[in-house]
């Protein structure tokens, strides 16, 4: 009894939701794509002959009666040369007017990199930001995101540490971008001259929101293509992947999944673990590094999502406005790189991790001394001293406009130090103070 | 009792995921693994219910492409894994295959490796003799492997006595080549090879008993050993929120525990922190034996991509490698990274059985199951008089960070150390972040510890940790009162106070671990620094002003933290030890 599904055309849907459709049909793989009225679908659950479809674009419309065809494969990317420079809709169909890719045919969503053939990330990315530089070096290889509100300037941080960033694809996964934010990326991309080593899949707001689950899958099979048959050092920017995640409960949500905290489906975890797990540095020289956004309701990083998220990619950063300099910083507090100690004293000069924890140590005896000032007691000297050096360091090291090399960075840093404070109070190891504290002139 | 009779088969007749329904056409068992034939692969499977002819299975891979009527093989065992020499120094998936034999740089599915070498030859030496009477897990004879002493045991599920007929001379063997042949109860003749198969979801009982612990298992970490101290064979727990160390606690713990082997479950976990034990532990020396790191190392990866329903298998499948080298005689000590990945693949599971859920939508069985587990840990005497312990640690990823979530209060319920990490003291880079006075050990009560402490490390130990402990008591509540009513609002003693709390938090609760020297504390060097910190305690210093105390203690503490930095006794550490008493000898009242 063999069926030729991908042939057949279905025209009799049993049950119609909100965003699936059921039919009876023989022979279907699970997660097979399939056609119904021009849309496409998926296979989400099979139970003998019943066969219910997920129409990534909603039901609204589908009558019972739709034409629904099998394609007999899961989804797909064409993949090849031709993707560069070009942007993609949520199905790897172009957006931009040009001609379809004509390349190999590859499964998005695919297996995972066996571990023991992975290579220990060691490759310093400078991003010329000191607070992410010098206070949390990122790494080839390592996913973080952006933990930022959405009134934030997260989408240009990103955009500046992309084009700074030494890699030779930048492959932008937008997922419930704002037309306005997916222009600019188009805007700062092609004025940098960049834009033939950018490639981008763009779910608009404009667009269905279940659409926006293929997105990270499309821009990371296209990743692996360059990382892994081309050997190249791939960046991805996925933003925003609150909205992502937003989607996936809508899916669960409609198929009448249990849901568990803050209305999240039970297995987001596992879900975000399996797109940001992509991130990889290969023996040969290809990589995979992730910097994504997860926009926060108030700040609040106990939400599923920032929690889930924390727990899988390796640190965060979080962005601040300062008022005290009137600039937005990185905030050394909050923010981590878990792989920076892979390079930094290591790729960078041997006091970088000295001088970051000091500057980080003092610049939170400033933040007590504030709270203390803020109290009505008065200040001590050396609390005086803390808040002046706050301020400087903050002016000169923390704020997203300042581009210097990291031995730029770590200078300025011990003229700081030494400017507010006694060698004693730093508690740097003595042979670094002997080789770097500035001399009296 | 052979099974002879012909295997169960079946078909698929539904999907859901990685939930599967599959039609039988005999008996199945709960917990039978079972493989599904998509085209040239079988896909590994797992019955974890029966309705009618109807058995739902778990499936350890993805079921992309699986289509209803596809064919199953029931096997009639439950998960087992594979024991005999050449597990250690492995990387091993959840389900036992060996990572490094497969293929290709992507994972693919259905793809199962030897955990063994099958033409390995093992240099064997017989311990026991013809006419020995021996139980399950008796020793029949011993192999190096890494240096280790591999005992050769009358399989686990052997039940009642044997008398050894003979056992192979010292000589090379493969692990297929019989080594001996016993006598069973009925008088016949059993062959037996180096190798034995065991499920994992059943304990190892293969020992005489299992007393209370009673000796101290040094980790080098001194807010551990010193303050909250854990058990040779004892269980403990780490949870906390993302950022503030588990990780790097747990990588320091596998490095530098006195243990004679370790076995890291990674449990769900990031991928690229299992390739840093991949990557350093093959170069790192174990400061005990002087051999590498990676000889004493058997880490199973199930990481956080890798399918859901393996990661349940791999905690069972570590715990039995575990119990395996403990009936060795051996000291092992047990890290999984993370267990509330464990419990989030139950729950993804129990929700697409449509169950009815518990708190959090976790199943209703989640304490009894995580109870269950931490009991196969422990410290055992065996039948033949010898020792061997399973000292087991536990991460645990609270949600959102909250201690009051089900799988933080299931484990604090069965764990007896708690180790609390602390986002404050992470934001302030206080590493490691554990909070000394929120954590606690129920060992540092036991007893037998506390002798334990008196003969083998310091007559007062008890009394000194116990201060030690007030100390940062008295001087977390100055704080809160410096804060409240500001730093002239107290009496100078009251900073001096504080002070003292903060001597101790730099010099003992903190520590580098990214530094060579400080990362690891011996036990000689933790008593005498305590000491040291107790010493400036009981010393009563004159003050005129507030500012005169924090000036001067950070002076104290910078100095101490040389000491810490330098080798215990070198020339370096008794320059800043004489510093220290220099400054100490400024304000000191006689």
């Amino acid at each position: 009894m063999e069926t030729k599904a991908f042939q057949k055309i279905y025209t009799k849907i049993t049950q119609i939701t909100k965003a699936t459709c059921s039919l009876k049909a023989t022979g279907i793989g699970y997660e097979e794509m399939a056609i119904v009225n021009g849309r496409l679908a998926q296979v989400v659950k099979i139970i003998g002959d019943d066969v219910t479809l997920q129409i990534f674009s909603g039901t609204e419309g589908i009558p019972t009666n739709a034409e629904v065809v099998f394609l007999g494969r899961p989804p797909v990317l064409k993949v090849g040369d031709e993707l560069s420079g070009r942007f993609f809709n949520a199905y790897g169909d172009p957006i931009d007017g040009g001609p379809s890719i004509e390349g190999e045919e590859r499964q998005i969503g695919g297996p995972s990199v066996n571990p023991v053939r992975r290579k220990q990330p060691s490759e310093f990315i400078p991003t010329g930001i000191a607070g992410i530089d010098l206070n949390n070096a990122l790494v080839t290889g390592q996913k973080i995101p952006f933990f930022a509100d959405p009134d934030q300037p997260f989408n240009q941080v990103m955009s500046m540490v992309a084009l700074r960033a030494d890699a030779d694809k930048i492959i932008l996964g937008g997922m419930g971008l704002t037309n306005d934010d997916y222009l600019y990326y188009k805007n700062v991309f092609d004025n940098a001259g960049a834009l033939d080593r950018i490639i981008s899949f763009v779910n608009t707001t404009e667009d269905p929101p279940v659409e926006r689950i293929l997105v990270p899958d499309m821009a990371l099979t296209a990743a692996e293509y360059f990382a892994v048959d081309k050997k190249q050092k791939v960046l991805v920017l996925l933003t925003d992947m609150t909205l992502y995640a937003d989607a996936l409960s809508i899916v669960s949500n409609r198929m009448d999944q249990i849901p568990s905290k803050d209305s999240m489906p039970g297995s987001l975890y596992s879900d975000l673990a399996k797109i940001y797990e992509k991130a990889v540095q290969f023996p040969d020289g290809g990589s995979i590094t992730i910097i994504a956004v997860t926009t926060l309701s108030g700040g609040d990083i106990t939400h599923a999502i920032p929690d889930n998220t924390g727990y899988i990619t390796e640190g965060q950063l979080f962005l601040r406005k300062d008022t005290d300099i009137g600039k937005v910083v990185v905030d050394p507090f909050r923010s981590l790189s878990r792989l920076k100690q892979l390079v930094i004293g290591k790729k960078t000069r041997a006091d970088h991790p000295q001088v970051m924890n000091a500057a980080i140590r003092l610049y939170a005896d400033a933040a007590n001394a504030k709270t203390k000032q803020e109290n009505g007691f008065d200040l001590t000297d050396y609390d005086e001293r803390a808040l002046k050096f706050a301020k400087d360091y903050s002016d000169k090291l923390l704020a997203i406009d300042v581009n210097v090399e990291v031995d730029q960075m770590l200078s300025t840093s011990w003229n700081l130090f030494s400017e507010h404070f006694e060698p004693a109070e730093v508690g740097i190891k003595q042979e670094f103070v002997d080789q770097f504290w500035p001399k009296e002139s | 009792m052979e099974k002879t009779n012909k295997m169960t088969k079946g078909k698929v007749a539904g999907i859901i995921a990685n939930l599967v329904f599959v039609e039988v056409d005999g008996p199945v068992m709960q917990n039978e693994i079972c493989y599904i034939n998509l085209d040239e692969t079988k896909l590994m499977a797992e019955v974890i219910k029966v309705m009618g002819t109807q058995a739902y299975v778990q499936v350890f891979e993805s079921t992309r492409g699986l289509k209803v009527n596809n064919t199953v093989d029931f096997t009639g065992h439950m998960l087992e894994v594979t024991l005999g020499p050449g597990i250690l120094s492995k990387n091993f998936d959840g389900l036992q295959n060996d990572l490094d034999k497969m293929d290709g740089v992507f994972l693919k599915r259905g793809e199962h490796t030897n955990p063994l070498e099958d033409d390995k030859k093992w240099e064997f030496k017989p311990v026991a003799k013809p006419g020995d009477v021996l139980e399950a897990g008796g020793w029949l004879g011993e192999v190096k492997e890494n240096w280790m002493p591999h005992k050769i045991m009358i399989p686990f599920k052997f039940k009642g006595k044997y008398t050894v007929k003979t056992v192979a001379q010292e000589g090379e063997y493969t692990i297929h080549d019989k080594i001996a042949v016993v006598t069973d109860e009925n008088g016949k003749d059993i062959d037996l090879n180096m190798i034995q198969k065991w499920p994992v979801k059943v304990a190892i009982k293969a020992y005489k008993e299992k007393p209370r612990p009673f000796k101290l298992l040094e980790t080098g970490v001194r807010v551990i050993d010193t303050l909250n101290p854990i058990a040779e064979g004892g269980t403990g727990f780490i949870p906390g929120p993302f950022g503030t160390g588990k990780t790097v606690l747990q990588h320091a713990l596998s490095k530098q525990a006195e243990a004679d082997m370790i076995i890291v479950a990674a449990c769900g976990e990031r991928a690229n922190e299992v390739v840093e034990i991949f990557t350093e532990f093959p170069e790192l020396d174990d400061p005990r034996t002087g051999r590498k790191l990676m000889e004493r190392t058997t880490i199973i990866a199930n990481t956080s991509n890798m399918p859901v329903a393996a990661r349940e298998a791999s905690v069972y499948t570590a715990m039995t490698l575990a119990e395996y080298y403990r009936a060795m005689g051996l000291k092992v000590l047990l890290l999984a990274d993370s267990t509330s990945r464990w419990a989030q693949a139950l729950r993804e599971m129990s929700n697409r059985m449509e169950e009815l859920p518990g708190q959090d939508a976790f199943p209703m069985d989640l304490p009894a199951i995580i109870s269950n587990f931490y009991s196969r840990a422990g410290f055992t005497y065996l039948s033949n008089g010898e020792s061997g312990s399973i000292t087991f640690i536990g991460t645990v990823s609270p949600a959102g960070g909250n201690l009051k979530e089900p799988v933080t209060e299931s484990t604090k319920k069965a764990a007896r150390c708690f180790y609390a990490l602390s986002q404050q003291r992470a934001d302030s880079k206080r590493y490691p972040a554990i909070d000394a006075l929120d954590s606690y050990s129920k060992y540092a009560e036991y007893p037998e510890l506390e002798e334990y402490f008196r003969e083998n490390i310091d007559p007062e130990w008890p009394e000194k940790i116990r201060l030690a402990r007030d100390i940062l008591i008295r001087s977390r509540e100055v704080s809160e009162q410096i804060n409240i009513l500001g730093d002239d609002g107290v009496p100078v003693e009251y900073h001096e106070r504080f002070w003292k709390g903060e001597v101790m938090d730099f010099v003992i609760c903190q520590q580098d671990a990214f530094d060579k020297v400080d990362c690891s504390a011996s036990l000689d060097r933790q008593k005498y620094m305590l000491n040291r910190v107790l010493d400036i305690y009981h010393t009563t210093f004159n003050f005129e002003s507030f500012e005169d105390v924090s000036t001067y203690f950070k002076r104290v503490i910078n100095t101490m933290k040389q000491m810490n930095y330098a080798v215990f006794n070198s020339d370096k550490y008794n320059e800043s030890e004489k510093e220290l008493n220099s400054i100490i000898e400024e304000r000191k009242v006689a």
